[in-house]
């Protein structure tokens, strides 16, 4: 048992220490019927390295990996590279098996990598503050939505429907509960979003509006003009961003007047990793900051004057404040914040703008040659990386037939929304800078088999 | 003296003068500047193609400002977190024990296996064709550990083990609202992590503390006079905070199950009895498990982690969507789409995707690796670890349990017969220069000056004879009340920092100095 270091003979001097006779005299206090006399059904005994890694390596061949086909899903996930140095850095010792930093004398490395992460993550949102991080974007949305209530005494929030379909059911599963009142609505197959609709909502009783930008099928639009109209009555605006890769192309949502900017952080450090462990990023106003939930990390001094930094106003977070904090939060994503804090400081703002430039030259060449396949219209006026199409026919089946072939060519509406009729031709598809121009042109023969 | 919330002081003694050189260094420690304080102008550490042109579609909101972050080179980068990395502690460096946080060994097999890009470079919406490893993962997974709490099912996807209580906890009351009884009231006990209370709030309930016996206990008899027709649940920790067992809690459980209501325990502590003591076989109707701590998946200085909760048979119908099934040969992934036909009554979905897979790969890997033997030796020598510190040092610190019988995987001192206005916080802090991380501090609240001592299975004896000797004379110079302890830690990367003044004034990002300046 190759992890276990206690000697047999360890234990028995430990033992007879303790003044124990066996190891079941320290169990004393397990009722007799709670005391499990066999060994755990069907587990077999401790197994090599090598036998456990065969057997992890079988399941794992059983999957299409996305690096080895043509890939172009995305749809709150996507698959951007990741610089070696990350993956190697992130595994030392010191980042991948500390705690979080209760003791900030000898956590200073986490430390400042937080105070980084954050101000990176308030910079690139627009934003003048950013927590320690979340578990992810769906997670953080819903987080959002309550701090919004916290701070206008309100619970209607007007959710808007480019909204991913993933975050509305998790702030619907919440909002049962805490009696929160959500203003829903299915995304159409058109080029606009739903802005007037959400401009028509707002009114002195909405906490917040959530909208997504780029949306869920891809699409940009101005935020400002629902962050007036929710300012004058009262309410905050709360932008949600799942490719944060955009953010180095496209205008902040803080620059737009968001109040609170939420989002997924995987694209930056973290791979795709089957849908987790992600980022939850959070960002707000200065102003709102002490309604914010999760960790913070400041600046402080020591005893000898030297910068240090502290995890900071935990008088909001749980081990103080219990039932009375701002969120349950306790774990939250420590070191995927420290993937995307290496990714982005390789990256620098210039590495961000190439990379996003890249994102967006690539996608709008997919995008060109895909409606030259008949049966293939494209729904977007304005995208990044990623856009919808309009097939003639359901996509769902096609995107079946499409593994089939070894393709994976997006991410099909009927997937994300199985019920809405109006949706079921259509089809998001998300080019990054790991699309080559065979895989465009394979994607693009595919699709004209299948819909011929 | 400035004190926190838990009566421990925040702001730092003045430290006597030292040697300084020009650098800031010390030989092999390193000062390092933030990457704000490092940029040059146009930096970056990585290469792309140039991109194609295009007509440009980005509707018109082409970024204008400036997003001033920094670039460094690939050089600059990989020294930069590596010196940062030499500032932490952790456990590849030594004991680390936090008590309530089982922080033991990450073997690095789990770290190659979770990298497998058959595991790692698959996305969440691929056609369940192109996944059937993956959904099979999970599935081996959750049948693992329904098997080793002895309960009917699993809900893989909460993200960490506050999510999983959340998860606990709406199921919970989805089974009550569904037989009209909603219930307003959680009962947890005054010496619960302070997730168990918030997560009570965030899931809409009141909460109420139950008192401890001077055992260190679930006071019984409080609690059946509480519980009542409004008590929704009890929110129990067992092994509980102060680490030891709760002998009465299938007599809890069948109170609380008697007026109608549920047990949810906090399994933070479940490394004491893995493969000893399943808690189905108490009466518990949900429990999260922390992958990164008993399955030892990486904590990663603050998380990912991952809390899968298993549940009784009442309350397997309100899990979350969504989840993996077996249907003949092949896994489906039941989402709001199919769950209709069999899970109509589940409480929806709280995450956008299916959870940690990440964690699994690891925990998976390594249940596995230690087996049915192994994972009952690793909770005997938790416990034997834990057992031995306490006995080891109970001459020199006050146990305040330590006459009711044996602890669990964790020993629990407090900081009575310290002398000279010394506390908890100076001892920790010791501890420090003697290279070890600090035990929890003030925690459980039900004992004064805390301190929560959890070895883990992972520490050799000689290991701990080490730290026994080390806190041995650090409580001896704490009982005699010297009052250099409250300099300490003098040897650490900072001496103590100023959580005061964090807190008064709060810089939480980066401001060029002129901004900060004109700020002020």
């Amino acid at each position: 048992m190759r992890y276990l270091p206690l000697a047999e003979v360890d234990r028995q001097a430990m033992l007879r220490a303790i003044g124990a006779k066996s190891i079941d005299d320290l169990f004393v206090d397990v009722p007799e019927a709670a005391r499990l006399g066999r060994k755990i059904e069907g587990l077999a005994d401790h197994a090599s390295e090598m036998s456990v890694e065969r057997q992890l390596g079988s399941l794992a061949r059983q999957n299409m990996v996305a690096g080895d086909v043509p890939f172009f899903l995305g749809c709150g996930a996507y698959r951007h590279h990741i610089p070696a140095s990350v993956d190697h850095l992130i595994q030392r010792g010191e980042f991948l098996t500390s705690y979080t930093p209760y003791q900030p004398e000898i956590a200073q490395g986490t430390l400042q990598v937080l105070f980084e992460f954050q101000t990176q993550v308030a910079r690139l949102y627009g934003c003048d503050v950013a927590n320690a991080s979340m578990y992810d974007g769906s997670t953080a949305c819903w987080e959002a939505i309550v701090m919004a209530r916290r701070i206008t005494k309100r619970t209607k929030a007007i959710l808007s429907d480019g909204l991913h379909p993933h975050y509305v059911s998790v702030a619907e599963t919440m909002a049962r509960f805490t009696g929160d009142t959500l203003e829903v609505a299915s995304p159409r197959l058109v080029a606009e979003t739903d802005t007037d609709r959400l401009l028509a909502q707002i009114d002195g009783e909405t906490s917040c509006v959530v909208v997504q930008y780029p949306d869920i099928l891809g699409r940009i639009s101005d935020l400002s003009a629902i962050a007036d109209k929710a300012h004058a009555d009262g309410a905050l605006l709360i932008a949600v961003v799942t490719e944060p890769v955009a953010l180095g192309a496209i205008r902040s949502p803080g620059e737009m007047g968001a109040d609170i900017v939420v989002g997924e952080g995987q694209s930056i450090g973290v791979g795709l990793n089957f849908g987790g462990p992600y980022v939850g990023l959070f960002a707000c106003k200065e102003k709102f900051v002490r309604q914010m939930p999760g960790r913070l990390c400041g600046e402080t001094v020591d005893a000898e004057g030297k910068r240090g930094f502290v995890l900071t106003l935990s008088t909001r977070e749980q081990h103080i404040r219990r039932e009375k904090a701002t969120s349950n939060i306790c774990t939250n994503s420590g070191l995927c914040a420290l993937a995307f804090s290496i990714h982005m400081t390789l990256l620098g703002e210039k590495g961000l703008r190439q990379l996003a430039e890249l994102n967006h030259a690539k996608a709008v060449a997919a995008a060109d040659r895909l409606v030259q396949v008949p049966g293939v219209e494209l729904v977007n006026e304005s995208f990044f990386n990623e856009f919808t199409l309009r097939l003639s026919t359901e996509a769902r089946p096609i995107v079946r037939s499409l593994a089939d072939r070894g393709l994976l060519g997006g991410v099909s509406l009927g997937r994300l929304y199985p019920s809405v009729d109006a949706l079921q031709n259509g089809l998001v598809v998300a080019v990054t800078e790991t699309v080559t121009h065979e895989d465009i042109e394979a994607l693009a023969a595919a699709l004209q088999e299948e819909l011929a | 003296m400035s004190m926190n919330r838990e009566g421990r002081p925040s702001r730092p003694e003045a430290a006597e003068g030292q040697t300084t050189t020009f650098t800031g260094n010390r030989a092999l420690m390193l000062e390092e500047p933030l990457i704000f304080e490092m940029d040059e102008a146009d930096g970056t550490g990585l290469d792309f193609e140039s991109a194609p042109k295009v007509q440009q579609r980005l509707g018109g909101f082409e970024r204008i400002r400036p997003i001033s972050l920094p670039g460094l080179s690939e050089p600059q980068t990989v020294r930069h977190y590596t010196r940062l990395s030499r500032q932490n502690y952790a456990i590849d460096l030594g004991l680390f024990p936090l008590g309530s946080c089982t922080m033991k060994h990450n073997p690095r097999l789990n770290e190659k296996v979770a990298r497998m890009s058959g595991f790692a470079d698959i996305h969440p919406l691929q056609p369940a064709d192109t996944v059937q490893g993956a959904y099979a993962l999970i599935h081996e997974l959750g049948r693992w550990l329904i098997t080793l709490t002895g309960m009917h099912s699993v809900a893989m996807s909460p993200k960490a083990g506050a999510h999983g209580e959340l998860c606990g906890l709406l199921a919970i009351r989805s089974a009550l609202e569904a037989r009209g009884d909603a219930r307003s009231v959680i009962l947890v006990p005054e010496s619960a992590h302070g997730t168990n209370p918030a997560t009570a709030a965030f899931a809409g309930y009141g909460v109420e503390n139950i008192p401890a016996t001077s055992r260190g206990r679930v006071d019984l008899q409080a609690l059946k006079s509480r519980l009542g027709p409004d008590v929704a649940a009890v929110m129990i920790t067992n092994p509980n905070t102060c680490g030891l067992f709760e002998p009465d809690m299938i007599e809890i459980s069948r109170a609380v199950h008697e007026v109608g209501a549920l047990v949810y325990c906090d399994g933070a502590n479940f490394n004491a009895i893995v493969g000893r003591v399943r808690p189905g076989d108490l009466g518990i109707d949900a429990m999260h498990i922390n992958l990164h701590k008993t399955f030892s998946t990486p904590h990663g200085g603050g998380g990912p982690g991952s809390g899968p909760v298993v549940f009784s048979e009442a309350l397997t119908p309100f899990a979350p969507l969504p989840f993996v099934e077996k249907q003949g040969d092949r896994f489906e992934l039941i989402e709001e789409e199919t769950a209709g036909e069999h899970h109509g009554q589940t409480f929806g979905r709280m995450t956008a995707f299916h959870g940690q897979m990440g964690m699994f790969t690891r925990a998976l890997s390594y249940i596995l690796s230690h087996g049915a033997d192994g994972l009952r030796q690793v909770s005997e020598d938790a416990v034997l670890n834990a057992n031995y510190v306490l006995r080891e040092l109970d001459d020199v610190l006050d146990a305040p349990f330590g006459a009711s019988g044996p602890c669990m995987h964790e020993a629990l001192f407090s900081d009575k017969g310290f002398g000279g206005g010394l506390s908890t916080i100076d001892v920790a802090k010791a501890l420090i220069d003697e290279g070890f991380h600090p035990m929890t501090m003030y925690f459980p609240l039900v004992v004064h000056g805390a301190m929560l001592i959890e070895p883990t299975e992972t520490e050799s004896k000689a290991t701990l004879d080490q730290f026994i000797g080390a806190l041995r004379s650090v409580a001896e110079r704490a009982r005699a009340g010297d009052q250099s302890l409250k300099a300490a830690p003098i040897h650490a990367p900072r001496r103590r920092l100023d959580e005061t003044l964090a807190a008064r004034k709060p810089v939480l990002a980066y401001r060029e100095p002129s901004q900060a300046e004109a700020a002020e």
